[in-house]
């Protein structure tokens, strides 16, 4: 308790904490500096694939002349080649339809399970509610392998459709549990308002619940994307050719040859597969967070 | 808590625990039930088997299950269990497999038998080793990195996002970069040792079955540090302020605060955040198959890839699906473990919640 001799100019605002114990040399060494260091170390993979898919080839593979960390002469012709002379625009509308159409069937899917769970009260809601989150921890490692072979059955092989129909498995338990969270914070009484003028009950979800639980549907919806867009190994299983193929899955089997010139290109390609997903990010960080905090408090 | 107090309200209205509607009137909704159902009677409105269906509770909320109960049933239920029968067939690619029993399991043996299948028993032996050593981590620098970002800090939110970003990344995409980042010859942390003099040599990275495992498991614990350090975070920020004065009055130092005040009250959301965090880990794909494909020589093979290898490469449905099926034992250890932590935790709440 040494620290409690420094000055307290802020001792009187509640939101400081105990922080006026603290000297700033103290601070720096236990907060600023690890703080630092670990930001660094998330930050750079990122920072390292920016800048090899605008770094010259000559430049990649000479580390002796060229300091790595840096570029000299940057070029576009990484990203070029990649936008202009690959399936590379292929990929990325099929990673995005698929992401998108996936996101809107499973929310339509869970706004729908939510509501029913969390105000319709059937009998046995609570057991629905306990199963879907169940569902939520099946993970899709022990299921690809007999999906294979229903997809397989339904004729959907090699078709993005069978990733649209498969996705919502992986979103529709995480969007329905979050969205029964926030639907549980709007008050009944505005229902009964609704139910005593004779509104139905699907005009009383699309006309006072769904406004209300915009913020909800946000958060459920950028994730779900995210989740889709990340998702690997049903794409890896299911599709076969090349014009199919999502960003991830074509990263990583159609680029890979022994060719010492393709890490720019790689990491071009890595890099226009992220930046969507990171730029919408950083719109709605906010909900980013929410949707993650949230299902795990609920 | 606010759902509590809805409860309360729902009761009014003739929701929740309430006896069901009576079966003679069986098109009332709840309102008519309780309020002008029970003055005007059955009599003046008697709906028809349509009017049911939109009305009447159980159907109504099977109608608004009906689109997401049909997508778990066919793509989740109906391959878990056909996962389940797959493993007791010989399946392969484009061939009905036939009733085999256990055979596929016995050809996966015991580890201590001397015609064991070795190479699915390194898979499980990496696979433990993969997540008790990443999860450990992750959840040390994950606590670090959340008591951290709970300090008064300058542009807080920017550093936020800034942490967050390792989790929006595409997991590949990432694995892609770190898989350049740990290339045999053109590592920069090969470089950069170099010409700190600290190294003579290129580290080969993924080559050696030892360093293969560390960088995976780096790249692993680098992916989820920021979901767990933000949800974590999430639990610090309710934790008052209050409870550590009142602890640092009563003589409390920095680590007794954290033992008795902090970690106490984070528990619940610790058991939480960990059960899927080691879920995930457990299962784990994407990194692995984008880094090494579970070389050199199948020492860094996950289960995960390891019946994917079996299954789809060399075409052994029914072998790589006993392989998938032989990780639910352990996932159901962890959901267990999840269980208790999530009863914990009604319990500090002090009541039953759904």
């Amino acid at each position: 308790m040494t620290e409690a001799t420094a000055p307290r100019p802020h001792l009187t605002d509640a939101s400081e904490g105990m922080t006026y114990l603290d000297t700033a040399s103290r601070r720096a060494v236990t907060v600023y500096v690890p703080l630092f260091l670990i930001m660094v170390v998330l930050i750079f993979p990122f920072y390292w694939m920016v800048l090899t898919a605008i770094k010259p080839d000559e430049q990649l593979i000479d580390l002796d002349t060229y300091n790595p960390f840096f570029v000299v002469n940057p070029t576009l012709k990484h990203i070029n080649k990649l936008l202009f002379e690959s399936n590379y625009p292929v990929w990325l509308w099929n990673t995005m339809y698929v992401s998108v159409l996936a996101t809107a069937l499973s929310l339509v899917a869970s706004v729908l399970a939510a509501y029913a769970i969390v105000r319709i009260r059937y009998r046995g809601a609570q057991w629905v509610g306990a199963a879907i989150f169940l569902a939520y921890l099946v993970p899709p490692s022990i299921l690809f392998i007999p999906l294979a072979t229903i997809v397989q059955a339904y004729g959907l092989f090699d078709s993005p459709m069978a990733l649209v129909l498969v996705y919502p498995t992986i979103l529709i338990p995480f969007s329905t549990w979050l969205l029964m969270g926030y639907f549980k914070t709007i008050p009944y009484e505005l229902e009964e308002c609704a139910l005593i003028d004779g509104a139905s009950r699907m005009q009383i979800l699309t006309k006072i619940i769904l406004p209300l639980a915009v913020p909800g549907l946000i958060s459920a919806g950028i994730f779900s994307l995210t989740l889709c867009w990340n998702e690997f190994i049903y794409a890896l299983t299911f599709l076969s050719s090349t014009e199919n193929k999502t960003v991830p899955v074509a990263i990583v089997s159609e680029f890979v040859d022994g060719d010492i010139y393709r890490w720019g290109s790689l990491m071009a390609g890595a890099l226009l597969g992220s930046l969507p997903l990171v730029i919408l990010y950083s719109f709605f960080v906010e909900h980013y967070v929410s949707a993650m905090t949230g299902a795990v408090k609920e | 808590m606010r759902g509590r107090a809805f409860r309360g309200a729902a009761v009014f209205v003739g929701a929740g625990g309430e006896p069901r509607p009576d079966r003679r009137r069986p098109g009332t909704s709840e309102m008519t039930e309780n309020t002008a159902g029970r003055l005007a009677g059955a009599d003046l409105h008697r709906p028809g088997f349509y009017d049911r269906l939109k009305i009447n509770r159980n159907w109504l909320g099977f109608w608004f299950m009906l689109p997401a109960a049909l997508i778990l049933m066919l793509f989740l239920a109906y391959p878990l269990g056909k996962g389940f029968w797959l493993s007791f067939t010989d399946a392969k690619i484009g061939r009905e497999g036939a009733w085999i029993g256990i055979e596929n399991y016995e050809w996966l043996g015991l580890p201590w038998w001397d015609d064991a299948d070795n190479v699915f028993w390194l898979s499980v032996f990496n696979t433990l080793l993969y997540t008790v050593v990443a999860s450990i981590l992750k959840f040390v620098i994950g606590l670090y990195l959340a008591l951290l970002l709970n300090e008064n800090l300058p542009f807080k939110a920017l550093i936020r996002s800034i942490v967050l970003i390792p989790f929006v990344v595409p997991t590949v995409l990432s694995a892609i970069a770190f898989w350049w980042i740990f290339d045999s010859q053109f590592s920069i942390i090969s470089w950069s040792l170099r010409h700190l003099g600290l190294l003579d040599h290129n580290i080969n990275f993924l080559g050696d079955p030892n360093n293969a495992r560390m960088s995976l498991i780096f790249a692993n614990v680098w992916r989820g540090v920021p979901f767990i350090a933000i949800t974590l975070l999430a639990g610090l920020q309710t934790v008052s302020p209050s409870l550590y004065e009142a602890a640092t009055l009563d003589g409390a130092n920095r680590w007794q605060n954290f033992r008795y005040v902090t970690f106490p009250i984070l528990t619940p959301i610790i058991a939480v955040v960990m059960t899927f965090s080691v879920l995930l880990t457990f299962t784990d794909f994407q990194l692995v198959w984008a880094m090494t494909r579970g070389g050199p020589v199948n020492s860094t093979h996950l289960m995960a890839t390891l019946s994917y290898q079996r299954a789809i490469l060399a075409g052994n449905l029914g072998e790589g699906a006993a392989i998938a099926i032989s990780m639910v034992p352990f996932l159901l250890v962890a959901i267990m473990i999840s269980w208790f932590g999530l009863q914990r935790r009604k319990w500090q709440q002090g009541g039953q919640d759904d």
